[in-house]
């Protein structure tokens, strides 16, 4: 009993020891661990990288060929949060939004939506507003675009 | 003084039944070795099957972390698997629906021998069935039942680049039009198969491309030869007495049974040559699209059976002491490991004296038509008194074998060249199979051995008079193995295999593109959230997207109807399935990826307005994600409607 007493201290003394002084090297002795940042960056998800302005041109007229296809991608993706008018429903509607924002800060809405909510007091008050962040929906910076384009339509530009 | 104090309790704990102070076996640096931080991950995968529960378990290793049951040949209604109708054509078989199997063996596919990471198989031990889990999403892709098949216990092991997954029948059976005999003319009518089934290099698809029609003796275990043996599979067996009743003490009469060795090359030449028989079947193969979200279930209709009195050179049994379980190739593939359950010795066999033996027909007669080759002319060596109850053997990559050891409860080390034990650990208790990483493999990645227990007394906090079952992780790493951790399981874990998780984990899937989404009922997008009628039935398709369903208020459904809702998930976003209830429904609830459709069917029985809501948390309006259904009584004139948000309330009396 007495053995064992001891032994169980042993171990307990060994493992503060062990948490305070070299965590990282008992780690790395055990299994060689595997660096979460760098696997993210593998997977395939979509993340746009941080889209800044100059980045995109605008011109009139629209490309309709584009505000077709970001039609689509809000009928697939968006529309479930977002109206077409002023209306809130999940997220706020979209009427003047390219007006209200820069184009360049709703395509990080849309792409990079985590850099967002941790650094833009914008998009962090539309957080507090909404209480649902914007989900990533597996984007591109290219689907952003014709959606930015539809989004100017929606908003009466030609 | 630790040493002699471990050496003491060794030799105290070797033969008896229980072994005491446990903990003292375990070393002060055991929790740095299995410690993960967090924010790390951990170094394997252990893929281990659910025994009993029908379902394969996903661990951590070295933390022993539970991450994941995929359910395989069981129902699992926290996921809807066999309850929604995608995935029902699943468990379907030639006896209709079967909602439960045991899940006995793992085998992870390979190329050269080595794990590819591609696919888990498992086989159902009572329906024989073969499945195939896809290791990108975790799921069961597919399951294929096996004809002429009774107790699918060898199996689902595997040849070197996955060409054929093999099943072999636990118990023989009558075969053939006529299986109404008695009983007691087992010698004259009963049959064992083994069945190849192969696979698609790409797809994975499966397919039984033969079977090999054996006496009438029963299949335990199996092992693919690799390199200078690829071309072969060994097969354990048991009851080469063919008795068929009190099995515990008329299939041990014998002083040895067998191993079958079968060239599986020559067997595949002569499928091709057409020297097998067409024979009619019944079974079904049931494939999971992950386009469509959904599984089809054929019933095919024939299978190929090769007999060996008609293809020489095919099939011989080589004796070995005493109802063999394990039969275990080592890394090389010269050395095949059989491990009799009830022998005082573990034979290990040659290759090449195997090739000897055939050429000069060094045989000791034959059993039932087929070449019993010498035991002495085939034989490496034995392993002396190695333990009681040898069962399953795995090697690590520096020519050392780790035996598993029932009776005694011990994991025994050896050496593959000389057969000298080195060393030995106690499990506590009852250990059935072990798994070194890549231990089955032509490249063992070494390190662990994990101990795979039947029965746990005192081994955790009691809990009636089942307890967990356990595995149990030793660090192999040095000279002496070194017991580290233990973790409970689920079911009954019979055997594991554990690959290194940069093999798998890149390939994960994260989500289902709502742009490839095939399923006939989608709702790709709110705007064609819809309900319709046709005849009795009513499709709802029906979207979900933090927080709220599309439509969420729906009336004119009638007593009679019979309600589909097929609900698509259009969130694009790794890890946020949503889940789907209505209040009543008797089958389960729906877990919808991202991405994905699913159907669940709800017959009411009573008038009334049920909620629905989603059941896997999702976002901070999580419980407002929900909707109501109105049921009205057969014949009202109630229209059908749906909407989401424009259903307003009325003012009170109005």
């Amino acid at each position: 009993m007495k053995l064992e007493k001891t032994w169980i201290l042993a171990l307990l003394t060994g493992s503060v020891i062990w948490f305070i002084s070299c965590g990282e090297q008992g780690v790395k002795e055990s299994d060689p661990p595997v660096d979460i940042e760098k696997v993210a960056e593998k997977q395939p998800e979509v993340h746009g990288s941080e889209i800044k302005a100059g980045d995109i041109k605008f011109e009139n007229p629209l490309n309709a060929e584009w505000v077709l296809s970001g039609k689509g991608i809000y009928e697939l993706k968006c529309q479930a949060c977002h109206k077409l008018t002023t209306d809130k429903l999940v997220g706020p509607g979209w009427k003047d939004v390219t007006k209200k924002r820069e184009p360049v800060w709703i395509m990080n809405m849309i792409t990079n939506v985590d850099m967002m909510l941790e650094k833009d007091p914008e998009a962090q008050k539309l957080l507090e507003q909404c209480l649902v962040r914007m989900p990533n929906q597996n984007i591109t910076t290219d689907e952003a675009r014709q959606v930015i384009e539809f989004m100017r339509q929606n908003d009466g530009e030609k | 003084m630790q040493a002699s104090l471990l050496l003491t309790f060794f030799a105290l704990t070797l033969f008896s039944c229980k072994p005491k102070g446990t903990q003292s076996a375990v070393s002060g640096d055991a929790a740095t070795k299995v410690y993960v931080a967090p924010g790390k991950y951990d170094e394997f995968y252990n893929f281990v099957s659910g025994g009993f529960s029908g379902q394969m378990s996903v661990y951590g290793l070295p933390s022993g972390r539970l991450f994941r049951v995929i359910p395989v040949f069981s129902v699992d209604p926290e996921k809807g698997y066999g309850y929604s109708e995608e995935s029902k054509p699943m468990l379907n078989t030639s006896h209709g629906f079967v909602p439960w199997d045991d899940l006995h063996h793992i085998a992870l596919s390979v190329t050269k021998s080595e794990h590819d990471g591609r696919w888990a198989f498992g086989n159902a031990n009572n329906t024989p069935r073969i499945a195939r889990i896809d290791l990108k999403t975790f799921r069961t892709a597919e399951i294929i039942e096996i004809p002429n098949s009774a107790g699918n216990h060898s199996s689902p092991f595997i040849t070197q680049n996955s060409e054929y997954v093999v099943a072999g029948t636990r118990f023989s059976v009558p075969i053939g039009d006529n299986q109404d005999v008695p009983i007691n003319t087992y010698k004259d009518n009963f049959k064992g198969t083994v069945s190849f089934i192969g696979v698609d290099p790409k797809e994975g698809t499966m397919n039984v491309a033969f079977q090999i029609l054996t006496p009438g003796i029963n299949f335990d275990l199996a092992r693919a030869g690799k390199g200078k043996s690829g071309d072969w599979f060994f097969f354990s067996c048991y009851n080469s007495e063919k008795a068929n009743t009190l099995l515990e003490v008329n299939a041990s009469q014998k002083d040895k049974d067998f191993i079958m060795a079968v060239n599986w090359k020559k067997a595949e030449e002569y499928a091709k040559a057409g020297k097998g028989q067409k024979k009619p079947v019944r079974y079904a193969h049931n494939v999971y699209d992950e386009k469509t979200h959904s599984a089809k279930s054929t019933i095919m209709n024939e299978v190929l059976v090769l007999d060996p009195k008609d293809c020489p050179d095919m099939v011989y049994f080589m004796p070995c002491p005493k109802s063999p379980h394990g039969c275990d190739t080592d890394p090389s593939g010269e050395y095949i490991v059989g491990s009799g359950k009830l022998a005082a010795v573990i034979p290990v066999f040659s290759f090449t004296k195997i090739q000897a033996a055939i050429a000069a027909k060094n045989y000791d007669g034959d059993f039932d038509g087929i070449p019993v080759l010498k035991y002495e002319a085939v034989l490496h060596g034995e392993v002396q008194k190695p333990g009681l109850g040898p069962l399953h053997t795995e090697f690590d990559a520096n020519g050392y074998a780790y035996t598993s050891f029932f009776v005694s409860s011990e994991i025994v080390k050896w050496r593959v060249s000389d057969l000298q034990v080195v060393d030995r650990v106690p499990t506590y208790y009852s250990i059935g199979h072990l798994s070194v990483p890549g231990g089955p493999t032509a490249k063992p990645h070494g390190k662990y051995v994990i101990a795979y227990n039947k029965i746990t007394k005192d081994r955790y906090l009691p809990t009636g008079p089942e307890l967990a079952q356990s595995a149990q992780l030793y660090d192999i790493s040095g000279e002496k193995m070194k017991l580290i951790l233990d973790f409970p399981t689920i079911g009954e874990p019979h055997y594991a295999e554990a690959i290194p998780s940069s093999l798998i984990m890149n390939n994960s899937k994260k989500i289902y593109a709502i742009e490839e989404n095939g399923h006939p009922y989608a709702a790709k997008g709110e705007g064609q959230a819809k309900v319709e009628r046709k005849g009795n039935e009513i499709h709802v398709y029906m979207s979900s997207i933090r927080s709220h369903f599309t439509p969420d208020n729906i009336e004119g459904v009638k007593l009679g109807d019979i309600v589909f809702f097929h609900v698509t998930n259009l969130e694009q976003d790794w890890d946020v399935p949503h889940g789907f209830a209505v209040k009543g429904a008797s089958n389960a609830e729906l877990l919808i990826m991202p991405g994905e459709t699913q159907t669940l069917v709800w017959k009411p029985e009573k008038v009334g307005v049920y909620p629905m809501y989603c059941t896997d948390f999702c976002s901070a309006l999580h419980q407002e994600m929900q909707g109501y259904i109105r049921v009205s009584p057969a014949g009202s004139n109630v229209p059908l409607t749906f909407s989401t948000g424009t259903n307003l309330p009325t003012e009170p009396g109005k």
